[in-house]
C-alpha cells in the first residue's frame, strides 16, 4: 500500500485536482515544478539553512516528566511550540516562499485560521521582500486577534472573509478566487495538506522534517526509531502528516489523530470530519467532507480557529480508509482541560489546537513503558483569552459534569 | 424541443445565467417561462453551491439566497419539470462537480435526459477527469459538454479543449471570477482576437464581465454570442430585468 501521491495526485481515492480552468496554468507549472525546485540543491542549502538558523530547528523532544507519571508511561512532545513564529507552520512557509521565488514569482496569498500560518507567511514574505496578503475569516480575525496584530506589522494586508461562516473554508475560497483573478504574477502558499494536487504532497514534504529529526532524537534518548504511538491534532493535517510522514509505512507504530468535536459530535456543532464526513470536493481535492446530502459544505464550528475546517486533507482521508490512522474526536472542553493540564504539569501553554492531541491521552488505554510522542504544533500565546474566559467559568462551575459544561460559550 | 446545437449555429446569441432558486423558486419558474420573449437564445440555469470558488460576490449571495429558499437538486429538477410544461427555451445546467457526485452521477444524468437537459456546464470538472471518468456517461445519456478557456489557456490546450468539446467552447473574458464590471480593455480585444483567428470548429459563447449593450455587442463580434450572469442577477434583484434584457437588443 503506498501513502504517497500517484502521479495524478491521488493517495487512493482522494486528492486530484478539480480547479476551475482559469486556476489551470498555475496548478500545471507548479505540478511540473515543485519536484524539481525542491530537489535542486541549492534549494536544499537554502532551506535547511533557513530552518535551522532562522527558524531555530531541530525542534527539542522533550520528554514530560510528570505527564508520564500522570499516565504511567514515557510521553514525549516534539516542541514545534519553539519554532520561530510559534509553530510547525513556518516548516511549510520556508520551502514554498523558496519554492515561490525559483518559479520568479512576486505576490504570496495565503489562507489561515489561527493565524499561524498567516503570521508564519507574512514572517518569510518579510524575509524574502515579498508582498504578502492574508485572508482571514471575520470570526477568526476576532478570536485570534493578536495573529493579525502581528500579520500587519509584518507587513502584510490582512483581507478580512466575510462569507459562510466566517472561518477557514471561507478565508481558503477568498484565496483562490484571488488567485483567480490574479493569475500572472501571484503564488498561493497554502498552509495545510489541502487544495489541489500538487499542494497536500508538496506540504506533507515541507513538514516532514519533524519526523526526520523525531527518529534521530528517539534513536539518541531511547535508542529505538519507533514510538508506540504518535498523536497529533488534525485541521487540514499538516503537523500530523509531518510528524508521521516517516512512520506511514511502518505499521508498528501507531498513528493517532485527534479531530474538533466542538459541543459534541451530535450537537450539529463540531468540525469531526473523519465520522461526520463522506467523500466530496473541496478546494479542489476530493476528500472526506462534512456536507448535507444535497452536497452544500457544512458550516463548522470548533473552538479552535486552526481545527474548524469541514475537510481534512486527502492524505488523511485515504489513511483513515486503509485503517492506518486511527482518530479521537475532541471537545472544545476535553482540549481546555488537556491545555490546563500540560500547562500545571510541564510549565507549558498549548495552542488550542495542539492541547486536542493531548486531549486524547485520557482516552487511551495506556501500557506502562510505553512511548507516546505528541506533536506539540504550537504555543498558546493567541488563544490566552479562550483559556482566560474558560478558568474563570471554571472556577464558577467547579462541579459541573463535561456535558452542561458546554454552556460555557468561548 | 429546441435543441440547442441548432441554436448554436446561429450568431448574436443571447444567453442568461441565473441563479434556480434566485430570488425565490416561483420567480426563477416565472422567468424561466417568459425569458424567450425578451430575445434570449438560452438560458444557464445555476445549481447554487455554498461555496462557488469561481464565483464573485453577485452569485454567492444569489446562490445562498437560493439555498436558503430551499433549492435542492431534487428541487431543480422540480422546477424544470413546471417549465418543461410551458416552454421548449434550451436550458443549460450550470453547478459544481460535488452535488452531482452526491446526487450519484449517473441518476443526475438520466434526470437531465428526462428534462431535456441537453448541455452541462461543470466549472470545477477539469477536462482531463473528465475524459476518464465522466465522458463515456455523458455520451451514453446525450448530454453535451462545454468546457471554459481563459486569457491564460494556451494554444495547444484549446485545441484539446476543442477537441473535448460537444456543446460550446465558454470563452472567459478575463482572468477573474464572475461579476466584474470593466470597460473593455485592448488585452481583452487581443484575446478575443486570438480565439476569433483560431478559427474553432466548435461555437464559442464569450462570458464572465459582460453586463451592458456594448460589452455584449463587443463579444459577439468574436464569438457566436455572449452570456450575462452577475449583471442578470443584478437586475433580477431589482425587479427590473425585462428593461435590462430590452436594453441588450435595443
Ligand atoms: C498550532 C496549530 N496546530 C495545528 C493547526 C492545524 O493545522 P494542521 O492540521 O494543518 O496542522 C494549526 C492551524 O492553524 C495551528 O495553528
Amino acid at each position: 500500500m503506498s501513502f504517497t501521491t500517484d502521479q495524478n495526485g491521488y493517495y487512493g481515492n482522494y486528492g486530484g485536482a478539480y480547479i476551475p480552468e482559469m486556476l489551470h496554468q498555475n496548478i500545471q507549472q507548479l505540478q511540473n515544478n515543485y519536484e524539481k525546485i525542491i530537489k535542486m540543491s541549492s534549494f536544499q542549502e537554502a532551506y535547511r539553512k533557513l530552518l535551522n538558523d532562522y527558524a531555530g530547528r531541530p525542534s527539542p523532544l522533550y520528554f514530560a516528566t510528570r505527564l508520564s507519571d500522570k499516565y504511567g508511561c514515557k510521553i514525549y512532545l516534539k516542541r514545534e511550540d519553539l519554532n520561530h513564529t510559534g509553530s510547525h507552520k513556518i516548516n511549510n512557509t520556508l520551502g514554498q516562499i523558496l519554492v515561490a521565488k525559483q518559479m520568479g514569482k512576486k505576490r504570496i496569498i495565503a489562507e489561515t485560521g489561527a493565524g499561524q500560518h498567516g503570521v508564519a507567511t507574512a514572517t518569510v514574505c518579510a524575509l524574502m521582500d515579498l508582498e504578502c496578503v492574508v485572508y482571514m475569516g471575520a470570526l477568526d480575525v476576532k478570536r485570534q486577534a493578536p495573529n493579525v496584530a502581528r500579520m500587519k506589522m509584518l507587513g502584510a494586508k490582512v483581507i478580512t472573509a466575510n462569507s459562510g461562516s466566517q472561518t477557514l473554508k471561507d478565508a481558503t475560497n477568498e484565496a483562490i478566487r484571488d488567485w483567480i483573478n490574479n493569475p500572472e504574477d501571484t503564488y498561493y502558499l497554502i498552509g495545510s495538506v489541502v487544495g489541489p494536487h500538487p499542494y497536500p504532497d508538496m506540504v506533507a514534504h515541507f513538514q516532514s522534517i519533524i519526523s526526520e529529526e523525531l527518529q534521530q532524537q528517539l534513536i539518541k534518548k531511547e535508542g529505538i526509531k519507533n514510538p508506540h504511538r504518535i498523536l497529533a491534532c488534525i485541521g487540514g493535517g499538516s503537523n500530523a502528516a509531518g510528524i508521521y510522514y516517516h512512520y506511514l509505512k511502518n505499521k508498528k507504530v501507531q498513528l493517532i489523530a485527534a479531530e474538533a468535536a466542538g459541543k459534541g459530535i451530535d450537537s450539529g456543532e463540531s468540525a469531526a470530519t473523519s465520522i461526520l464526513g463522506r467523500d466530496g470536493i473541496i478546494h479542489g481535492s476530493k476528500t472526506l467532507l462534512m456536507q448535507t446530502s444535497d452536497g452544500q459544505i457544512t458550516e463548522p464550528y470548533s473552538i479552535s480557529a486552526g481545527l474548524d475546517y469541514p475537510g481534512i486533507g486527502p492524505m488523511h482521508a485515504h489513511l483513515i480508509k486503509e485503517k492506518r490512522l486511527d482518530v479521537y474526536p475532541i471537545t472544545d472542553i476535553e482540549a481546555l482541560e488537556a491545555a490546563m493540564e500540560l500547562t500545571s504539569l510541564e510549565g507549558i501553554i498549548p495552542a488550542l489546537e495542539s492541547a486536542h492531541a493531548l486531549g486524547i491521552l485520557p482516552k487511551l488505554e495506556i501500557e506502562k513503558d510505553e512511548i507516546i510522542v505528541i506533536s506539540l504544533s504550537g504555543r498558546g500565546d493567541k488563544d490566552m483569552e479562550a483559556y482566560q474566559k474558560y478558568f474563570k467559568y471554571a472556577k464558577k462551575h467547579p462541579h459541573e459534569d463535561l456535558e452542561k459544561s458546554f454552556l460555557f460559550v468561548p | 424541443m429546441k435543441s440547442i446545437t441548432d441554436i448554436l449555429k446561429s450568431r448574436n446569441l443571447l444567453s442568461i445565467y441565473l441563479t434556480a432558486g434566485f430570488p425565490t423558486v416561483e420567480r426563477t419558474i416565472e422567468i424561466l417561462t417568459e425569458i424567450e420573449d425578451y430575445g434570449v437564445d438560452f438560458v444557464e440555469l445555476g445549481m447554487p453551491f455554498s461555496d462557488p470558488l469561481a464565483d464573485g460576490e453577485t452569485i454567492q449571495q444569489s446562490s445562498v439566497t437560493a439555498i436558503r429558499n430551499g433549492m435542492t437538486l431534487a428541487n431543480y429538477f422540480e422546477v424544470l419539470k413546471i417549465v418543461r410544461e410551458r416552454t421548449d427555451l434550451p436550458i443549460v445546467y450550470m453547478g459544481y462537480l460535488n452535488q452531482i457526485m452526491q446526487y450519484g452521477a449517473e441518476a443526475f444524468c438520466k434526470k437531465c435526459n428526462e428534462l431535456d437537459i441537453q448541455n452541462l456546464i461543470i466549472p470545477d470538472l477539469p477536462i482531463e477527469v473528465y475524459e476518464k471518468e465522466y465522458k463515456q456517461l455523458y455520451k451514453k445519456y446525450g448530454l453535451l459538454m462545454s468546457f471554459l478557456i481563459t486569457p491564460t489557456t494556451p494554444e495547444e490546450r484549446i485545441r484539446k479543449i476543442e477537441a473535448l468539446t460537444t456543446g460550446f467552447i465558454y470563452v472567459v473574458s478575463s482572468s477573474s471570477i464572475t461579476g466584474k464590471k470593466r470597460k473593455i480593455t485592448k488585452k481583452q480585444q487581443r484575446h478575443y482576437e486570438k480565439i476569433r483567428a483560431m478559427n474553432l470548429s466548435k461555437p464559442t459563447m464569450i462570458g464572465f464581465g459582460i453586463y451592458d449593450k456594448e460589452t455584449y455587442e463587443f463579444a459577439c463580434r468574436y464569438a457566436n454570442g455572449a452570456i450575462i450572469g452577475s449583471e442578470f442577477i443584478r437586475y433580477v434583484a431589482k425587479e427590473n430585468a425585462a428593461q435590462f434584457l430590452t436594453s441588450l437588443k435595443s
